[in-house]
């Protein structure tokens, strides 16, 4: 292995790496992507307490609709299935951006990427909605409170996701691929992922624990 | 080494490293899908006791996670910075703040539980 390629074992910051091929902007990468980081990591411990606040409410439905009543396995099911499948398609955006595969390979995932995140978003607040037909709003119990302020919290953070991809098409199709752009992307793709981490958690203690 | 062959040898090598990297997101979707199927199908059509149940659906969480990290975040465990360090002190505040949450919150619940309440 020459030296070079033993240099690519090493990531310089989290997410895809540029690697040399991109030159400077590899460089000016490090430092923007661990700020980034660490914004996230903050973001975890949020969502981790709204979590503890969830688990500690779950007694609390007050004679109201508890989550047997209220959660629909298979639409959750598709749910997961859609922020998977966008996670994956962002991967090959990330690869086309990375191996420079040109613009409307790029466009063309992060297009898909945002139909799958919408895709999600339309099921969840069809969720809501029929949650809020069953008498689950939020003002009924501690328990649906607690629901209504962990669930929605991950789909707000979708649904800036999807406005920032789409800000970022616009950027892309204003300035091309130059380094502000490209950092843009970088950064939405570490953000979109870690949403899909924070769903695992969802769907396995709110969904599949409620239904336990 | 001439610069036309440096050239060729390092197209190559991009070539080979963008292979690598793309079964690296397949493999990451590959075992995500696993891992999500079957908690899914467990509590759809399997009759297990809760516990044993809540049991295997953390796992399964806790692996899919790992999954995720490593081949779509691609943090590895030769970082250049302190991405690797900085999600295990996260991971470590958010042990110690939910479990101590839950721990205390049931503690008070069951103190607190009036005689004849449910």
């Amino acid at each position: 292995m020459s030296p070079q390629a033993a240099m690519y074992q090493v990531n310089k910051y989290p997410g895809l790496n540029l690697g040399p091929g991109h030159g400077q902007d590899d460089e000016a990468a490090a430092t923007v992507m661990f700020g980034f980081w660490v914004f996230l990591m903050s973001d975890a411990i949020l969502f981790g307490m709204v979590f503890a606040t969830y688990v500690t409410s779950l007694h609390g439905t007050a004679g109201g609709p508890g989550p047997h009543d209220l959660y629909d396995i298979k639409s959750i099911f598709i749910e997961t299935m859609l922020l998977l499948a966008s996670s994956f398609t962002f991967g090959m955006a990330s690869l086309a951006l990375k191996y420079k595969h040109g613009r409307i390979r790029l466009v063309s995932w992060m297009v898909v990427t945002l139909v799958l995140g919408i895709g999600f978003l339309g099921f969840e607040l069809h969720d809501f909605s029929s949650m809020f037909a069953h008498g689950g709003v939020p003002s009924r119990s501690g328990f649906l409170s607690a629901f209504f302020d962990l669930v929605p919290l991950h789909g707000l953070h979708v649904t800036a996701g999807c406005i920032w991809l789409i800000c970022l098409l616009g950027q892309i199709g204003r300035y091309g691929l130059d380094l502000k752009t490209k950092l843009g992307i970088m950064r939405l793709a570490l953000f979109w992922h870690f949403l899909d981490i924070v769903w695992i958690a969802i769907f396995s203690v709110v969904y599949l624990g409620g239904l336990t | 080494m001439s610069g036309q062959a440096h050239n060729t040898d390092s197209q190559a090598e991009t070539g080979q490293q963008e292979r690598k990297e793309l079964r690296a997101y397949g493999w990451g979707i590959g075992l995500a899908l696993l891992l999500t199927v079957v908690p899914f199908g467990l509590v759809q059509w399997m009759a297990m006791p809760r516990f044993t149940l809540l049991i295997v659906i953390g796992a399964f969480a806790l692996v899919q996670m790992l999954v995720h990290f490593r081949c779509f975040l691609h943090i590895g465990l030769r970082q250049k910075r302190e991405d690797l360090q900085l999600i295990l002190f996260s991971a470590l505040l958010l042990t110690i703040m939910v479990a101590g949450t839950i721990w205390i919150m049931a503690s008070l619940a069951t103190r607190m539980a009036m005689p004849g309440s449910p």
